[in-house]
């Protein structure tokens, strides 16, 4: 039986203090009745003898100490999944706000999830084909894989995560996919932005959608991935799609986090966050990938804003030390007019060597994309040589590799949000650029690809 | 039996306990999770609980098992893969799927399976701990010793079986010095907070071989050494670490997984049974002892993987054997004791972590070292401690590489700028350092000759001249340099990109034998050699640069590991003969 307390002892939002309570659990999902009849959600947070420390996920306002119950449901907070989410807006406790009928669950799941056993998974390999070449060619992306992209204010993320949400595909592959998407603390534009391309794509079919928009309850944010995570994982593992989960803005979430942790008084670690931020953030992160045996698969875009484009702040900071990779954007391409402004030198994924090569890419893939990588680092330096000493100082090779760092950004990297590139091509622009080189300065790529790839001087004029 | 009073996330308090003692594990609540005692105030206990508390009350039993946390030790750990208690993966996923539930309580030695047990000791012969009972061949690639237990001191053998039988099977019978008799099996357990004992200690005089370049010519570790891999994210630790697992010369290699990606996990999975060790042709997993804690996983039993995996290594050392302990990574290791002392209520050292946080570093990485082993036979065995640091921001201000670096030797120092430049390993020869050169000069002396330190610190002081010559060619241009030093330059770029770059990636690169590494840097500093003489009978410099060895050299790393001397020689042949060529063009004109 569920017994109603009326001993609400204080409230400090997002805290709140109830006494007296008998067989309250850690981690149980709370209701708090108010006066006028409507209810919010709440969990615990500590239990110490008859005390419960309860979180709110929404406002306090409105609370009254003496007048409101609070019920505990003896569960952790769950999100009844369905197939039928499919093509659904929820808000970020996971009601829907669609205006559409009521989610008829085929299981509550509990929104923590569990962790996955490492020896349960199965290594993400499947090349994922973006259609952008700054991915596709250097940062390979591939199913299962948790990839961020690393933002600032200002910059063009949103395009950036709409391009791949629209263009990808896996070469040779059905199309049993779904996109999960949580807009976690962020404005309608963008919000909207993301739901108009879906639409217009007709994406929006597949689509599962959790928004907390920016001035919906911040601690509610702390919820609104998870609920994400958990429909990911219904559809993924036991309908067997191939789901993308978009999250956007992890930043947000990390803030609300920080809310949570200052009102309990917890030691802070770096910049006021709480010291298990890293654990924290795994437990969403982690939940992206491949199981064995099963068909499905979970592949993760976060996104986050760096505050002050600064790399080290906890939030990037941490997000690389668990993700597998990251994209960076870049101010001063998007300055330049670069688009997608990706800076393909700090930006990685680790799982490309297993996603590319013969049978999955092209077997001078790997070899090329480290010759890419090494000479726009050495074009870069010399340009940055020549903005000090002028253009006379370098050596003629160095000229060359400061005319290929132009060159890649403007052929290779700004390909614009509308263009969908095949592995293929992005591959043949690589050998196009290279070209400008000499070619005793390509170490990197094995002679008889060189032979077999390396456009020759007469097809160059042609093209 | 006790009470559970308070739920603070991995923290629970609870009364009645004082039949406990500190350090007990204890079973919580009617799934029985399980957890470790931290402290004790009268009869309430602080308990770290190794699973996630979700669901647990007020009101919930706890019952002390009245012992440590400790693992077994017996056939059955190679190519197994463990969580942080030591719980086997592969049968909790038999057991409950492909997600970890919580109250799983699966031994870690398989009960059931069968291993030929041959006998060593016999009847009749005085024995004392650590003697050899006998022996079982666990993989094809490692011969299990079955030792008689730390805790039994001394006695005489009543009797030794021989045959197939099971872990649990009583396989010997010893009659103790007090004529008491204990009939052992092929277990034993020991509390991982402590260290095994050994007889003494050496200095370390042996280089651990790993194949990799930079480490074995320029910083090398000792076999019984301890090393560091500090770096920011993306510049490549995990990559050093699983090719120190694949190549190093060891007979046993446990890799700790701490609060890393789950993927990692599965890669060592995947690939190790594909990979040969290079000196036994054996399955490298075949030597390998997996232990995860993945960053999902629970955050206390992230504290306990690495004394879990240390203490399983020091069992294969006390059988004599070489270990790799490889640990990814200890700063989360760090941040899981941090949460725990923060949920305590402890007083904060510096950045959150506890005042304990050096004292308990110090500790894990001195149960490393080179020993003469328990026993009669005066064995010697090793164990070879390397571990990651993940500084925030890449910061090595911070506590945990600050503790770590006063405690380690070898200090292999990751730079994002080299990753970004796709130059790997990413481990900065300016910043990175090795205090095991003069202990392992005389091996390299008598193993190699005198050239190879000498080159190794030519190698290094050219590296050196290059970091201060690029400062004055950032203010003035190349141009100002004279040809000497332009030279210096070059050499210093070959010895980076066709000596110290190394790709994991590419099977005729990924391992270097120490030869080839030898034969390698010679080749550089004899083209050196060269175009300094020829340039002082005035050859022209560019010349020498464009000279078509060079091509050669810079793919001289791929060259077969068997046949590379041949190889090398040609080159140098073609190296001396076009020099001349230059020389004599320069001459005519």
């Amino acid at each position: 039986m569920i017994r109603e307390y009326k001993t609400i002892k204080e409230i400090a939002s997002p805290l709140m203090i109830v006494d007296n309570v008998e067989g309250v659990t850690y981690d149980e999902l709370g209701e708090i009745e108010l006066p006028d009849g409507s209810v919010r959600r709440c969990k615990v947070l500590e239990i110490e003898g008859s005390r419960a420390v309860v979180q709110l996920f929404e406002a306090a306002q409105g609370i009254n100490l003496a007048e409101s119950k609070v019920r505990f449901l003896g569960h952790p907070l769950e999100l009844g999944v369905s197939e039928d989410m499919l093509g659904r807006v929820f808000n970020g406790m996971g009601e829907p706000i669609d205006g559409g009928p009521d989610i008829i669950a085929e299981d509550h799941r509990d929104i923590n999830g569990l962790p996955m056993n490492p020896s349960a998974r199965a290594y993400p390999a499947e090349f994922i084909q973006t259609g952008v070449s700054a991915i596709d060619g250097l940062n390979t992306l591939v199913r299962g894989q948790k990839l961020p992209i690393f933002s600032g204010s200002g910059l063009p993320h949103a395009n950036l995560a709409a391009q791949i949400a629209r263009q990808a595909r896996v070469l040779g592959d059905g199309e049993n996919f779904a996109v999960v998407f949580a807009a976690i603390g962020i404005t309608f534009e963008e919000s909207e932005f993301f739901i108009r391309d879906f639409r217009r794509t007709g994406a929006i079919d597949r689509t599962v959608v959790f928004t907390n928009l920016a001035n919906d309850p911040a601690v509610e944010r702390i919820a609104t991935p998870r609920m994400a995570l958990t429909a990911a994982e219904y559809l993924a593992f036991d309908k067997g799609m191939h789901v993308l989960v978009i999250l956007t803005d992890i930043t947000n979430y990390a803030e609300a986090l920080r809310e949570v942790s200052a009102a309990k008084k917890e030691v802070p670690g770096r910049r006021g966050y709480p010291g298990y931020l890293y654990t924290d953030l795994a437990t969403m992160y982690e939940r992206a990938g491949r199981r064995l045996g099963n068909p499905g698969s979970i592949t993760m875009i976060p996104i986050l804003t760096m505050p002050e484009d600064d790399k080290t702040h906890p939030i990037p900071d941490l997000t690389g030390y668990i993700t597998e990779g990251q994209i960076i954007l870049s101010r001063d391409l998007h300055r330049k007019g670069v688009v997608p402004p990706i800076d393909v030198l700090p930006s990685l994924s680790r799982l490309k060597d297993k996603g590319i090569g013969e049978g999955k890419t092209r077997e001078d893939h790997s070899g090329t994309m480290n010759q890419l990588f090494a000479a726009y680092a050495r074009g870069k330096e010399a340009k940055e040589l020549m903005t000090i000493l002028g253009e006379a100082a370098l050596s003629d090779d160095d000229k060359l590799y400061a005319k290929f760092a132009e060159e890649f950004e403007e052929r290779y990297v700004s390909q614009g949000n509308e263009t969908n590139r095949g592995i293929e091509e992005t591959l043949d622009i690589g050998w196009k650029l290279l070209k400008i080189l000499p070619e005793r300065e390509l170490k990197r790529i094995k002679p008889e690809y060189i032979e077999k790839y390396l456009p020759r001087d007469e097809e160059e004029q042609k093209g | 039996m006790g009470k559970v009073t308070k739920v603070s996330g991995p923290l629970v308090i609870a009364n009645g306990l004082s039949e406990a003692n500190v350090s007990d594990v204890v079973r919580v609540g009617e799934q029985h999770l399980i957890g470790e005692i931290l402290n004790m105030t009268g009869d309430s206990a602080s308990i770290q609980v190794y699973e996630e508390t979700s669901g647990l009350g007020p009101g919930a039993e706890v019952v002390t098992t009245g012992m440590p946390l400790s693992v077994e030790l017996g056939p059955g750990m190679l190519e197994n893969i463990y969580d942080g208690i030591q719980r086997p993966l592969p049968e909790i996923k038999a057991a409950t799927g492909d997600t970890i539930a919580r109250g799983v309580s699966i031994p870690a030695l398989n009960r059931d399976k069968v291993w030929e047990f041959k006998a060593v000791a016999k009847e009749g012969d005085q024995i004392k701990a650590g003697d050899i009972l006998g022996t079982v061949q666990e993989t094809t690639a490692l011969l299990h010793k079955i030792m008689l237990p730390p805790q039994v001191d001394h006695g005489t053998v009543k009797w030794v079986k021989e045959g197939s039988f099971k872990v649990e099977d009583k396989i010997a019978c010893i009659i103790k010095d007090d004529g008491s008799e204990v009939e052992l099996d092929m277990i034993q357990r020991w509390p991982v907070r402590i260290g095994r004992p050994y007889a003494n200690k050496f200095t370390p005089d042996r280089p651990l071989n790993s194949g990799q370049r930079i480490i074995d010519t320029m910083f090398p570790v000792a076999k019984g050494g301890t090393a560091a891999v500090p770096g920011p994210f993306g510049s490549g630790k995990t990559v050093v670490q699983h090719q120190l697992a694949k190549w190093s010369d060891v007979d046993v290699v446990v890799y700790i997984g701490c609060g890393e990606r789950g993927n990692e996990m599965t890669d060592v999975l995947n690939e190790f049974p594909e990979l040969n060790d290079p000196r036994t042709g054996e399955s490298l997993m075949k030597r390998t002892v997996l232990i995860a804690n993945t960053s999902d996983m629970p955050v206390a039993a992230r504290e306990a993987s690495i004394y879990t995996g240390i203490t399983i290594a020091e069992y294969f050392r006390d059988m004599g054997y070489d270990v790799a302990v490889l640990a990814d990574s200890t700063s989360r290791w760090a941040e899981a004791l941090r949460e725990m002392s923060g949920r305590l209520e402890e007083m904060p050292g510096e950045e959150g972590y506890p005042a304990y946080l050096a004292s308990r570093i110090a500790q894990f990485y001195e149960r490393a070292g080179s020993v003469k082993c328990y026993g009669s036979d005066n064995r010697r065995g090793s164990i070879t401690a390397i571990g990651a640091v993940s500084p925030p921001g890449g910061d090595i201000s911070e506590p945990v590489s600050q503790a770590t670096m006063r405690i380690v030797k070898v200090f292999w120092a990751l730079d994002s700028s080299l990753a970004y430049a796709r130059h790997f390993p990413a481990i900065n020869w300016l910043t990175s350092y090795t205090l095991y050169t003069d202990n392992l000069g005389p091996y390299y002396e008598s193993e190699f000759g005198p050239e190879y330190m000498a080159n190794r610190n030519r190698a290094l002081r050219i590296l050196q001249e290059e970091a201060e010559l690029q400062e004055i060619v950032r203010l003035v241009g190349q141009d100002a340099l004279s040809p000497k030093d332009r030279l210096t330059l070059e050499i210093a770029r070959m010895i980076r990109e066709d000596f110290l770059q190394q790709n994991a990636f590419v099977d005729e690169d990924a391992y270097s034998p120490y030869g080839k590494q030898f034969r390698l840097l010679d080749l550089i500093l004899r083209y050196e050699d060269e175009c300094r003489a020829a340039l002082l009978k005035g050859a022209d410099l560019q010349g020498l640069f464009n000279i078509s060895a060079r091509e050669d050299i810079g793919r001289a790393k791929m060259a077969d590991p068997e046949k590379y001397n041949e190889v090398y020689d040609v080159i140098i042949e073609k190296i001396k003969a076009e020099i001349s060529e230059v020389q004599a063009g320069g001459e005519e004109e």
